[in-house]
């Protein structure tokens, strides 16, 4: 039996409350939705304006999880769209072709597109092709990416971004006709500042054994609140809640699994699609994510990272361009999963490869050698699609995985009793 | 493992019993080996696999009885490996292929460092150590190109068997170079080869040296230590042999029992439960 406590319960009611807003919105007249990408968000920014964020990587996922993904996918091929294109792109036109109809909400029209270009590439393209077929308005922030390797900034950077933050104000206070409010981004930031404090608290409290929560699995149930509602009142209520269940979980020794066997760090998104299935085929083996690089794409809060409401936009620079996975060098991704694996206590790395995303999945065979070469890491690499049902080969992926887990288990009995390993012996010798 | 999620792993040693048996549900076929305390085979089979697995691994179980004349009740643990593991519905627990090719390599070969296994829809390589325990592994992506799949629909439209190709590839003089490796788009390879007049040995030599220079390239992602031993259906192919050994420059363990290697250590692992 999977772990399921109160936060999964308050996770979907919250989410159910905000895609009803979702969905009001888009039936109701006046500008109130601006389109906004995962990846270092500035959502305190929107919220300070009352736009509602609309995320459309989390609508695609929403579709994916639900085994709906495949038609939208499909329309846009037919419009026009490539096998290879990003697959939350293409679901995500494919909503656009269905008039905003999903069986979770109806999608709103975008009054603003924002594109917080962080580390990908195809977010600037995808959202000038949204701007085109809803003839919105789209600005692009142009992220500076951290090429330090100790991930400071370049001189004028940050500078850089808040000059482009005040002119998405600008835009913004001219879309909703409204002044912008500057106590009410502080009580913005500040709420997203003690929600941050709490989830980066709840990723510590995973270094416990057992593990209280799954790093990548549960994780993902925490990550919706963390973008949609951050800066509000009810997300911050979620994360109390949070943190107070994972807590007692720790408090009383409640592990996720029933028995943890193995404790491994998982890097890359998760196949939507195959959620479920994904997870069963670790936790049958008794592993459990105690951490994962994905739960980072929106901020890397466990590292310290707070947004501040003594100076909000100077913070919500930093946090899009400095602190979070996507627009940091892959190095400090490495260094990343590294502190996961020693703090954390991890035995092994796990890498998901995205088919449709070459970009965050770019550079993972030289990581796979890094870590199982270099660091003596035990690193499986497995590949399918976080959107499109079409790469996950269930029998391909359960394969490796066994065999991954069934070679931990033999360098395990062969450490602990070396008379007694499951393997053969040396010089077993043939006898056919 | 979670008793919940999975079928639990049976520990402890049978008693009485005195063989222990392994059988390899492959994609195309399926292997059964009874193997006695002593580690011999004492029966063994090869069906194809066809459409129905669980039937598939129940007659090439039976062959195996009736091949060392022994009852059901003689054989103290079964292991299934291969796709179709969870197939063996008579067996007592499953092992993936990658550790009993592995097991079932080293066994045959005691000095093996390094598998390359071949079969209908998978290429592998497995590191081991000195005591035929997994390393490392790494396995083609979905895509059956450098398999035995691939080296039958060639053999196809060149109108000959999968057992021929080998042998006729080694007459070769000048090897053709392949534009793809794709197991569809090599048919097109072939055609526009042969309207050159291109010899089917060339063909065919240039059909085993591109699948050997794929199979190499994921073979190295773990690392090439010799020993090398060559294990599943296509190590039976001469070729593919030759092949692989001209571009790695070493000479590979292949036993006349490589189609076997799989279910050889799946009974092995099984033999462990048999006191």
């Amino acid at each position: 039996m999977q772990y399921q406590g109160r936060i999964h319960q308050l996770q979907r009611e919250l989410m159910g409350r905000y895609y009803a807003e979702v969905t009001r919105v888009a039936t109701s007249d006046g500008p109130r939705a601006a389109y906004l990408l995962v990846s270092g968000n500035p959502v305190e920014l929107l919220r300070a304006m009352d736009m509602l964020p609309v995320y459309p990587e989390i609508n695609d996922l929403q579709l994916a999880v639900r085994k709906e993904s495949l038609p939208y996918i499909l329309e846009a091929e037919e419009f026009g769209y490539s096998t290879d294109n990003c697959a939350y792109v293409k679901a995500d036109v494919g909503i656009f072709l269905r008039g905003g109809k999903t069986s979770y909400a109806q999608i709103p029209r975008p009054s603003l597109l924002v594109c917080n270009f962080v580390g990908c590439n195809v977010y600037l393209h995808w959202f000038e092709q949204l701007a085109e077929y809803f003839k919105a308005p789209v600005f692009n922030l142009d992220v500076p990416f951290v090429r330090d390797l100790d991930g400071k900034p370049e001189p004028g950077d940050v500078a850089y971004l808040v000059k482009q933050l005040e002119q998405l104000i600008e835009i913004a206070e001219k879309i909703t006709g409204r002044r912008f409010d500057y106590q009410r981004l502080k009580r913005a930031v500040a709420l997203a500042r003690d929600a941050e404090d709490l989830w980066s608290e709840i990723k510590h409290l995973n270094k416990s054994s057992p593990a209280p929560f799954d790093g990548y699995f549960d994780a993902g149930t925490l990550m919706a609140p963390m973008y949609c509602l951050r800066g509000t009142e009810e997300g911050l209520h979620f994360f109390q809640e949070a943190y107070r269940e994972v807590s007692e979980r720790v408090e009383q020794r409640v592990g996720v699994l029933s028995q943890e066997r193995f404790r491994y760090v998982i890097e890359g998104p998760p196949p939507w699609p195959y959620y479920r299935t994904f997870r069963d085929l670790f936790s049958r083996w008794g592993a459990v994510a105690v951490a994962s690089t994905y739960s980072t794409v929106g901020g890397t809060w466990e590292w310290g990272f707070r947004h501040d409401p003594q100076r909000p936009l100077e913070s919500i620079a930093e946090h899009m361009m400095l602190h979070n996975v996507s627009n940091r060098s892959l190095l400090l991704r490495y260094e990343q999963i590294r502190r996961y694996l020693e703090e954390w206590h991890a035995e092994a790395l796990v890498i998901h490869s995205i088919k449709s995303c070459r970009l965050f999945s770019a550079g993972q065979g030289d990581m796979l050698d890094y870590f199982s070469r270099g660091l003596g890491v035990p690193t499986l690499l497995v590949e399918s699609d976080l959107e499109d049902p079409r790469y996950f080969a269930e029998a391909q992926m359960r394969n490796r995985i066994d065999a991954f887990f069934e070679t931990l288990e033999h360098r395990r009995l062969a450490k602990r009793a070396p008379a007694l390993k499951g393997g053969a012996e040396p010089g077993e010798g043939a006898k056919v | 493992m979670d008793s919940q999620t999975s079928k639990p792993r049976p520990s402890g040693r049978v008693q009485l019993a005195r063989y222990a048996c392994g059988v390899d549900v492959g994609s195309t076929q399926t292997k059964a080996i009874i193997m006695d305390r002593e580690r011999r085979i004492v029966g063994r089979t090869l069906i194809d696999t066809g459409a129905h697995v669980t039937r598939a691994a129940e007659r090439a179980f039976q062959h195996a009885l009736e091949q060392a004349s022994l009852e059901r009740s003689a054989i103290g643990f079964v292991v299934g490996t291969g796709y179709g593991r969870y197939k063996v519905t008579f067996g007592d627990t499953q092992v993936t292929e990658i550790s009993c090719h592995g097991r079932g390599a080293h066994f045959i070969f005691p000095g093996t460092r390094t598998v390359i296994d071949m079969g209908g829809q998978d290429a592998k390589g497995i590191r081991v150590n000195p005591s035929g325990e997994v390393q490392d592994f790494v396995m083609n992506d979905k895509c059956a190109a450098g398999t035995g799949r691939f080296l039958k629909n060639a053999a196809e439209v060149l109108n000959l068997s999968l057992d021929e190709i080998g042998d006729v590839s080694l007459r070769g003089r000048s090897p053709v170079r392949l534009s793809t490796v794709c197991t569809v788009f090599v048919e097109s390879d072939i055609m526009s080869y042969l309207a050159q007049n291109r010899s089917v040995e060339d063909i065919l030599a240039g059909i085993h040296s591109a699948v050997a220079a794929r199979t190499i390239a994921l073979v190295r992602r773990v690392g090439i230590e010799e020993e090398v031993t060559f294990t599943g259906g296509v190590a039976r192919n001469t070729g593919m042999v030759r092949s692989l050994e001209q571009k790695l420059e070493m000479v590979l363990n292949v036993s006349p029992e490589s189609h076997y290697v799989g279910a050889i250590g799946a009974a092995l692992f099984a033999l462990d439960h048999v006191s």
